[in-house]
């Protein structure tokens, strides 16, 4: 099962090393008001404390909601850099959903799809 | 017996969130009062601190260092650690119990490897508990926190362990100790399939917390948990803990999945304590 696995996108095991420093940056930033401002101020000085990929420093740096998502992030952590991006809750929803669609399943983490990225809730719907 | 009350209850960002965005206000209002008469059973208890049983959501610890449980024996605590406009909750400080957040943790250690932190920051799994259980915050507040997120988990046996030594270190303090363990069953959080519930899955834990039946609530491997209630009902660790603290069967005060925005069935119960 690959979310208990964490399952890695690279046969060495990279993707798993990557995914824990993308999630801690993620991390620092949602807690630390420091790292907040440093990160509005520049973000590309902030992301070289952090050994990343190309793709997920990318991803960062455009506030790539899906693609983060598809990357592995933790929804625990990933909800709070979208609020701190202004992005609203179904929003926020929605852009993982396009993030599956275009860049297909996630690849790492605890996650794995089960219900297709489906609007659930009525109050979603009717928007 | 110092432990006077056991219970449990659903937490999520949307309880207080996304409050506003309720079409089924009738069921919502019915959840807030089934939470109101929580925080009267609790303050009719007269605790002299309550502990929460809560699950970690990378508020105070991250995969660098995850305990499997910690408990916050700081004076203080402070929340929420999310905007407080989203969560619809304002910052504030709730007061700890340092004294005997320190003589339960000594406790719990004879048998439970327990962290513990000083220090703690309250995220929407304690404080959206603490908005209706003890909204002016003038409750001492004991936080716990088991791993219920970050793989390795916490093994659910364990979790059990940990409640039965809760109850064995509220046994040797004078105080009087009141419990809630909080979590959602099923549920996929802050993820594309935010919404769903699997509410028959959800009931069939409750018939079990409500027989105090340990071998079958101990019986959830997480590969089956994973497939039936996603990764949020890994929280079921909460209840479990809760249930081994009271020792008695879970009183169902109110369930339902009828709330979806909330991204949780919202459960109510109180266990009977034997």
């Amino acid at each position: 099962m690959r979310g208990l696995r964490q399952a890695s996108n690279s046969p060495d095991g990279r993707g798993l090393v990557s995914l824990y420093q993308l999630q801690k940056f993620l991390y620092a930033l949602n807690r630390d008001e420091a790292s907040k401002r440093r990160c509005r101020d520049n973000i590309h000085e902030l992301l070289n404390d952090f050994d990343l990929s190309d793709e997920e420093r990318t991803a960062l740096i455009e506030g790539d909601i899906g693609l983060l998502y598809v990357l592995g992030v933790n929804g625990q952590i990933l909800m709070h850099f979208a609020a701190f991006l202004g992005i609203e809750w179904f929003d926020y929803l929605e852009l993982m959903r396009q993030g599956i669609r275009k860049h297909g399943p996630v690849r790492a983490g605890v996650y794995a799809m089960t219900g297709g990225g489906e609007r659930f809730t009525a109050e979603e719907r009717a928007r | 017996m110092s432990l006077v009350y056991v219970g449990v209850l659903s937490h999520a960002p949307g309880i207080t969130g996304r409050a506003d965005l309720v079409k089924n206000v009738a069921v919502r209002n019915e959840f807030y009062e089934k939470l109101d008469q929580q925080r009267q059973e609790i303050e009719t208890a007269k605790p002299d601190a309550l502990v929460v049983v809560a699950a970690e959501h990378f508020a105070n610890f991250f995969m660098s260092n995850m305990p499997a449980f910690c408990i916050g024996i700081g004076a203080q605590h402070t929340g929420p650690i999310e905007d407080p406009q989203w969560l619809k909750i304002p910052a504030t400080t709730v007061p700890g119990h340092a004294d005997l957040g320190r003589r339960l943790c000594t406790e719990i250690m004879q048998s439970v490897d327990l962290a513990y932190a000083e220090e703690w920051k309250l995220d929407h799994g304690i404080m959206v508990p603490l908005h209706f259980l003890t909204p002016r915050y003038d409750l001492p507040v004991i936080p716990v926190n088991i791993n219920c997120q970050g793989p390795p988990l916490t093994p659910l046996h364990r979790a059990w362990a940990f409640g039965q030594a809760l109850k064995r270190a509220c046994a040797a303090v004078p105080e009087r100790v009141a419990v809630v363990g909080t979590g959602g069953i099923s549920h996929w959080p802050a993820t594309p399939d935010s919404g769903k519930i699997n509410a028959k899955w959800d009931l069939e834990f409750l018939h079990r917390l409500g027989r105090a039946d340990k071998k079958a609530l101990l019986s959830y491997t997480d590969e089956a948990t994973y497939r039936e209630g996603g990764q949020g009902a890994f929280e079921i660790r909460t209840y479990i803990a809760a249930a081994a603290a009271a020792g008695g069967p879970l009183r169902l005060q109110f369930y339902t999945e009828k709330l979806p925005i909330f991204a949780v069935g919202c459960t109510v119960g109180r266990f009977d304590i034997r």
